[in-house]
Formats: structure tokens, sequence, C-alpha cells
């Protein structure tokens, strides 16, 4: 009971913590704002800017999800098709690995002499960063069948498709669900990066903007927005994964008497 | 006669896979041996001698390198499709019930798997029914982990028998669990056999289990694995465990043992 409130207390302790910290710092040592901008600076810039924030915050959210959401769907079934056929493993996997150790936004100007200046290159900047993790979760699930399952299965007549639905699938979900925690944040980055090298709308653009006006403050409150928003698709999608996946995490949850 | 048939079988693994100068191991060499139908034979040999593998050649998950595997007349060149199969870890999918655990075969196998949704409750009794037999009846919603070892060998059994398969393949089922949990499987097992009667072939390097179980026993010797002595099992059924420390019995056991260690003193 005790241990639980002070395992809910703690996150939000630590950020106020390292918040006071931040405070300190810069008035200790006298920095300048144009430098580094104390969080209460930042905090009354997402106060005056709240309109413009929220209305490019929401702008940046959309571009994010709809890239996460084409990259779930995408990792999933590659992640599917990796996992269990050998061949598209070995012929796929270099290839994938070489491609994630692209830089993304490097890819952003190339993105936007293809689709122009607007919401389409965030879009696939945050689909391009994040479906990775997806297909090496989802492979990884699929790869780690224990052999001797696939035999009890493979001597009942089971197909391909038969050990995809029934044991695949269900086993995978749980390096799934882990995988979207770390896909929706690397969206975010994908999504905001575009937004900067090539936005015309979205957070990014509004860092971009603030940046060039050498209003630090503003560059910092959009930052923390970008980082509030992050938490929270994190939250839910962890809320999510504890769900779904109560299974694999044998015990929790279900209180059993102990011995002793 | 006989159900089936292993006719001077090689097995020999990796010789495929390109590797030069004959690396690759000879898992197993000319094994020949018959099985009858609803015969119920134990495999026992030192651990390395290609006693799973057999397993996997009669079910064809392996095709022989050389010789024939046939079962119920047919040469088998593909996996089978209808055998029950448990191993010494449990396999039970850990996101399903025990009772959902042990219907998973009823979804894969005609004809139960193109019955319409309104055998589900039939079915659900089947699984029941069969699970009480072994000891699980009130164990079909729990979650496999909730279960002892010895329990979940016991679903394993149940989810390997459901569909009444022709041929069980058990490997080494009960080399996972301490002594009292493994002479209790004994009789379940035993049980079962005598009441759905089927081929059943049984690997394990537990000599006592073997002769308890069993009509007979084949002896492999170490890699590469050949057959190197069969006895018969002659103690009427039920086999009772007291059963196991009569001289007869025990004399059998030395002897089987002999031919694994011949140098060990009987
Ligand atoms: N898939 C495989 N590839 C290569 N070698 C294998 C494979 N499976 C088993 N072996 C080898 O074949 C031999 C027999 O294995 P196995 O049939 O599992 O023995 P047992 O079940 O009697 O312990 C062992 O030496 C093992 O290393
Ligand atoms: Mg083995």
């Amino acid at each position: 009971m005790k241990k639980a409130t002070v395992e809910n207390l703690a996150p939000w302790v630590t950020t106020l913590l390292l918040l006071i910290l931040w405070q300190l710092g810069v008035m200790v040592f006298h920095v300048e704002n144009f430098v580094l901008p104390s969080p209460i600076e930042a905090i009354q810039q997402i106060w005056a800017n709240r309109y413009a924030l929220l209305q490019h915050g929401l702008a940046t959210l959309s571009t994010t999800l709809v890239g996460f959401a084409i990259a779930v769907v995408f990792g999933l079934l590659l992640g599917i098709l990796v996992g269990s056929f050998r061949l598209v493993y070995v012929s796929l996997y270099p290839v994938l690995i070489g491609f994630n150790s692209v830089p993304k936004a490097a890819l952003v100007p190339v993105l936007v002499i293809w689709f122009g200046v607007g919401s389409v290159p965030a879009v696939i900047a945050a689909f391009l960063l994040s479906f990775f993790p997806v297909v090496v979760n989802v492979a990884t699930g699929f790869a780690t069948v224990e052999p001797e399952l696939v035999d009890v299965l493979r001597v009942l007549g089971a197909t391909r498709l038969d050990m995809i639905v029934k044991i695949g699938i269900p086993r995978s979900l749980p390096y799934f669900f882990a995988s979207l925690k770390i896909a929706i944040t690397l969206s975010f980055v994908g999504s905001v990066i575009a937004e900067i090298v090539a936005g015309n709308n979205g957070i990014g653009n509004v860092m971009l903007i603030a940046s060039s006006n050498f209003n630090v403050p503003l560059v910092f409150a959009a930052l923390l927005v970008v980082g509030v928003m992050g938490v929270g698709m994190y939250a839910i999608f962890a809320a999510l994964e504890t769900r779904f996946t109560a299974w694999s995490v044998r015990g929790s949850g279900l209180e059993y008497p102990t011995s002793g | 006669m006989s159900y089936i048939e292993i006719d001077d079988v090689d097995l020999h693994y990796g010789r495929q896979s390109g590797a030069a100068n004959g690396a690759g191991t000879l898992a197993l060499a000319n094994a020949t041996l018959s099985i009858g139908q609803n015969e119920f034979i134990a495999v026992v040999g030192p651990s390395g001698c290609g006693k799973s593998t057999l397993l996997k050649l009669i079910s064809g998950l392996v095709k022989p390198t050389r010789g024939v595997v046939r079962v119920g007349g047919q040469s088998v060149k593909k996996p089978l499709k209808n055998v029950g199969m448990a191993f010494q870890n449990s396999t039970l999918l850990p996101w399903r019930n025990v009772r959902d655990n042990v219907l998973l075969p009823l979804e894969i196998v005609e004809p139960y798997r193109s019955q319409p949704r309104s055998e589900a409750a039939l079915k659900r009794q089947r699984a029941d029914e069969l699970l009480a037999t072994v000891g699980l009846a009130d164990f079909g919603d729990q979650m496999p982990w909730q279960l002892s070892g010895g329990m979940q060998q016991r679903a394993q059994l149940c989810r390997a028998l459901i569909h009444e398969p022709s041929v069980l393949l058990l490997d080494e089922p009960f080399g996972a669990l301490d002594a009292f949990t493994r002479e209790e499987l004994w009789a379940v097992l035993q049980n079962l056999w005598l009441t759905r009667k089927c081929t059943v072939v049984l690997v394990t390097h537990e000599l006592r289990e073997a002769v308890y179980l069993c009509d007979t026993v084949y002896v492999v010797s170490p890699r590469p694995g050949r057959v190197i002595a069969s006895r018969d099992v002659p103690f009427p059924r039920p086999r009772t465990l007291d059963m196991t420390y009569q001289a007869e019995f025990v004399e059998l056991v030395h002897a089987c043992r002999h031919h694994i260690m011949p140098g060990s003193a009987a």
C-alpha cells in the first residue's frame, strides 16, 4: 500500500526536482535566457502562446499518429513475414539494419523534393523512424517460439497460417506492445525533425521560427510540449500493454498467498 | 502386423547443408524397429544417442538419410497429421487456460476443425472429462503457470490425446519431475493408455519407467545410435509400483542397464 503510493509519486517528484535544479542552475550562474531560459520562463511562454501551441501541438500529434499507425501496420506485417519465413529473414535483415543505420533527418530534404513542404514529409519521417522496432520485436516473438511447440503443431497437420494465428501472433503480442512504447516516442522525433527542416505547421515549425527570432524560451516551451505529448502517448500504450498481455507477466495482478 | 516400421534407417544431420569433408552428425545408424498397432514401446539410451531423432523420423518431421519409415503401411514422406506429442518441458501456451490448451488440437485436426461452432460446448465437456481422468477436474480455468510441473505434464498428456491420435510420441515427458511425481504420472499414463488404446513410443532414460509402462523396451547405443537390444516386458497390467520392487522386475531393469553399460556391475 505505502510502497505503491511511493512508486506513483516517484516520477512526479523526480521531474519536479529536475525542474528545480534547472531553475536554480540558471539563477545561480546567471545564464542569459537566449542561451538557456529557466523552466519558469519556458512555462510562461507556454501560457502566453497557449492557443498557438495547442493548435500546432495538435497538428504535430496528428501527423505523428498517422505516421505511427502506418508504422504499426507495416511493422506488424513485415515482422510476421521476417519472423516466420527464414528466407525473408535472411534476405531482408541486412537491408533493414542498413536502412535503420541511415540518419533519417538526412532523408527529410529528399522527402521535401518528392512531396513538397507540409505534413506529408512529417508523416513519412514519423513512419520511417518508428517502424523498425516494431518489425524487430514482432519478428523476435515469432522467431523464439519453442521448437518443440512447433513440432507439436506440425504433427497435428497445422498449416503455416495456423502457426501464425495460434502461436506466433499471441506469443509476439508482449514484444509488439513493448515496441509500441518505443515506436510512439520515435514517431514524435521523426515528425518534429521533419517540421523543423521543412514544415509549415506543427511544433517543429514553431521551434524553427522561434529560434530564428532568438526566442529561446519559446523553443524550450515547444520542447516541453513535445516531451509531455510523448510521455502521454507512452502512458497510453503502457496501459494497453498491461491490458492485453497480462499473461506474460505471470503472477502480477493476481495475488496468491505466498508461504512465509 | 506391425503398425510402425523403421527399416534400416540412417539419419545424418547437417550433411545437406554443404558442410565439407563429411562433417555433420550421424545421429542414428541402421535403426530397425517394428511396433505393433496399439503397442506401447519404450526407447532407452544415453543422452544424445538419437532418441528424439527417432521420434522425429516416425512423425515425419525429419526424413531418413537412408532407409524407410512406414506408419500404417504408408511410407512417411512428410509430417503426419494426427499424432499426439508431449515433451519434457511444458509446451503449454501461457496465454491460454488449461482447458483451451487441451482443446488446441481440435482447432487443427480434421474432422474437429471444420465442425460448426455449436459443437464447442461438447468439445469443452470432452476436454473437462479428459482433464478429470488425469486428476485435473477443477483446473480447466487455471492458467498453466498456476499449475505445478507434474500438473502441467498431466495437461500436456491431455492435449496429446484429446484428438484420439493413433500414434502418441512421448519425449522424456517426466524427465524434469521429482521421483514421487514421476511415479504418480506413470500410473496416470498407464491408465490413459489402457482406456484409450493407441500406439505409444516413449523415449526415456529411466529404465524403471520404461519397464513399468511398456510392452517392449528397445535399448539404443551411444551415438551413432543403434538398436542394440530389445526386451519384451511380460508383466500383466495394470502394473503397480509394488511390482517394480519384485525380483523379476528388478532383474529386467538390470538386464537393460547392462546393455547400455556393459562394464558396470549389474
Ligand atoms: N537439428 C539437428 N541438427 C544437427 N544435429 C542434431 C540436430 N538434432 C540433434 N542433433 C544431434 O544428433 C544427435 C542425437 O540427438 P537427439 O536425437 O536429440 O538425442 P537424444 O534425444 O537421444 O538425446 C546429437 O548428437 C545431437 O547433437
Ligand atoms: Mg532428446
